[in-house]
């Protein structure tokens, strides 16, 4: 499958197309161009690297939404290629499939993981409306958080929404109550849980399955209290300011980093996860398992509990 | 009609004014300090009947907003104490952690910079912060109270109103009280980021130990109610409770409206609709508030000996970590 380029990338694209249409010259004109070629690979390098190493905030935030980003399943597929049961419901009239939960088994271990699920094209989008879930979504994930712990199983979320659906029925049947109730158990799970996050994790929506011992963000991610096109519209009353929001609100995985709030950036492909999906799913592997060895290695459930009330408790800023 | 002759004509109908009208030394200014008029039902009332009535109209019932130290008082019984001095210590309420102010841990700036801001809302509402959290005596009840203030900066949850409410939670639980939370917030402060969003885990984890302690928690969710604030301990109540004209909600009104294209009934979001939708316990006229909660904290007081905080290991709360800005 081919990339389709962001707007920033046109340049190298070019580039790259004329090399190939060069190197496609020399072959079937038998003329000599590698002198030429390779003056232009050398400088469609340093481009690329230069490119990929001044991302700014907005222009992370069009990779985390590249519609050819690995989606929550298909990483799910990729750790975990033989197993994959998905659980459906929420035993009260509803399975919302902007989450979607089940087991999986890594290295002989089976996982609870859950996640929100983002659409590749329009069909999927409106079965996973686009990753936007409802109350009910977030009843069944808690539906099967507890089952895991039941079971103990250690619990996976990955995270990549632009937040819960705003809409009328989610306001009736208690959106906000639903995130909170999440919040709440998830600090009182008795077994370890993981976070990754894919994309973009906006505002209390990434939080209904986001509480957890360990966070981690793919590089490009990001992870806000309000969409930057939101936070422009209400600061600076237009969502044109969307990238200066970006930029403002210190929403990059290595932001987070600094600040403490996350534990781990996991460094993505050049260019993007979905340059090699492969590699970074490995990556998030590699990562997922040792978070969870040292979550484990701190005792028992008592003390899994305690890192992680103690994690959240420690963030915030103020004086006194 | 001049307001002087307005408010003359008036005095001779109801007679409820007591400031002699007939003196011609009183001040336009001070003649409207004595009126106040409703923004419902746009009648001029006596502000001392409004204010004796809580800030209530008493022609249509609209509930003006009211400030976190008036509440307070409300809710202790020391109105007078609070018109003259414009907070209530006392031995009803004793304000706890009030010296916690916001840093700006990401330098933040749009049309305004948020330590400007911030100084704009503390001289302006007279508050350190957006919540008024201590320990009070409702009849004869001590609980652990939090108050939340609309008028700075829209009742805005950052790190400091999220550190106010865990420490208050914490204490609940050192001390074995229950806790009252009177919500009022636009949602989550956008000015620190994600800090502000991960005090909605802070205080929710902090709940999480309240709920096994086996301590009662009632969340009172008033005009108005949103965003994160609604998304994490303003709906964690063991009993929620709104006020008569609260409107409620996560996402706004016109967030909603645009993405599902379609115009939404009138009555969305309020008070009444959310309790047919069986989002509330009930929803309470201001008058009667304290009342109810004092009824309330009674028909709970066996929650110290609950079940299940007998079959649980209560852990105490752990001293809070010294916190340090982010960035300096
Ligand atoms: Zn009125």
């Amino acid at each position: 499958m081919s990339i389709q380029p962001l707007e920033f990338e046109k340049p190298l694209f070019a580039m790259k197309d004329k090399i190939n249409e060069l190197e496609q010259m020399s072959q079937s004109m038998n003329v000599s161009l590698e002198g030429e070629i390779e003056r232009l690979k050398t400088q469609a390098d340093e481009v690329q690297i230069k490119l990929y190493r001044t991302l700014t905030p907005a222009q992370r935030l069009q990779i985390a939404r590249h519609p050819q980003r690995p989606s929550c399943l298909d990483l799910i597929q990729m750790l975990s290629p033989d197993v994959w049961f998905e659980l459906h419901g929420d035993r009260c009239g509803t399975d919302d499939r902007a989450i979607i939960g089940g087991i999986m088994e890594i290295e002989g271990r089976p996982w609870m993981v859950l996640g929100t699920q983002k659409g590749k094209n329009m069909k999927e989008n409106l079965v996973h409306n686009f990753g936007m879930a409802n109350p009910e979504g977030y009843r069944k994930a808690l539906r099967l958080f507890q089952h895991a712990e039941k079971f103990n199983m250690p619990i996976l979320t990955l995270i990549d929404t632009p937040g819960a659906y705003p809409g009328m029925d989610g306001e009736q049947h208690g959106i906000g109550q639903a995130i909170a109730m999440n919040i709440r158990e998830m600090a009182r799970m008795h077994v370890p849980i993981i976070s990754v996050v894919m994309g973009e994790a906006s505002s209390g929506g990434a939080l209904g399955i986001g509480v957890a011992n360990k966070i981690y963000l793919l590089e490009h991610a990001l992870y806000t209290v309000i969409s930057p096109e939101g936070c422009a519209s209400i600061l600076w009353r237009s969502a044109e300011y969307a990238s200066r929001a970006a930029e403002a609100l210190k929403i990059t995985s290595h932001d987070l980093l600094e600040f403490g709030i996350i534990d781990g950036v996991i460094e993505e492909p050049t260019g993007g996860a979905h340059y090699d999906p492969n590699l970074c799913a490995e990556r998030v592997k590699e990562t997922v398992l040792l978070g969870l060895e040292s979550v484990t290695s701190l005792g028992g459930s008592a003390e899994w509990i305690q890192q992680r009330y103690d994690k959240y408790r420690g963030i915030g800023a103020f004086c006194e | 009609m001049p307001l002087r002759d307005w408010f003359a004509s008036r005095k001779s109908n109801t007679d409820k004014l007591d400031a002699s009208l007939s003196n011609q030394k009183i001040s336009d200014d001070e003649l409207c300090r004595l009126w106040t008029l409703c923004f419902q039902c746009h009648e001029q009332l006596p502000t001392k009947d409004f204010t004796q009535n809580a800030k209530v109209c008493p022609k249509c019932d609209y509930h003006f907003r009211i400030g976190a130290w008036e509440r307070i008082a409300q809710l202790t019984g020391q109105e007078e104490y609070f018109q003259e001095h414009g907070r209530c210590e006392s031995q009803w309420f004793q304000e706890l952690f009030g010296n916690l102010t916001s840093a700006d841990p990401l330098g933040f700036e749009d049309t305004q910079a948020y330590r400007s801001r911030i100084e704009d809302a503390r001289k302006k509402s007279k508050l350190n912060e957006a919540i008024v959290t201590g320990e009070a005596v409702l009849g004869s009840h001590r609980v652990a109270l939090g108050v939340m203030d609309f008028s700075y900066l829209g009742g805005s949850m950052g790190s400091v109103v999220g550190e106010k409410v865990t420490r208050l939670i914490e204490y609940a639980l050192e001390n074995r009280l229950p806790l009252v939370l009177f919500s009022s917030s636009g949602g989550a402060r956008m000015q620190e980021g994600t800090f502000s969003l991960m005090q909605m885990v802070k205080t929710g984890a902090a709940l999480a130990r309240l709920h096994e302690a086996g301590l009662l928690f009632i969340s009172v969710l008033t005009e108005p109610t949103f965003g994160g604030v609604t998304a994490s301990y303003g709906t964690l109540g063991d009993i929620i409770i709104a006020e008569e004209g609260a409107r409620i909600g996560f996402a706004g009104r016109r967030v909603i409206e645009q993405t599902i294209r379609q115009k939404l009934p009138a009555d969305f979001q309020t008070a009444g609709y959310l309790l047919k939708y069986g989002q509330l316990d009930m929803v309470v006229r201001r008058p009667s508030l304290r009342g109810t909660l004092i009824e309330l904290l009674r028909l709970h007081q066996p929650y110290q000996t609950s079940h299940i905080a007998q079959n649980q290991k209560i852990t105490g709360a752990k001293k809070a970590p010294k916190v340090k800005a982010a960035t300096s």
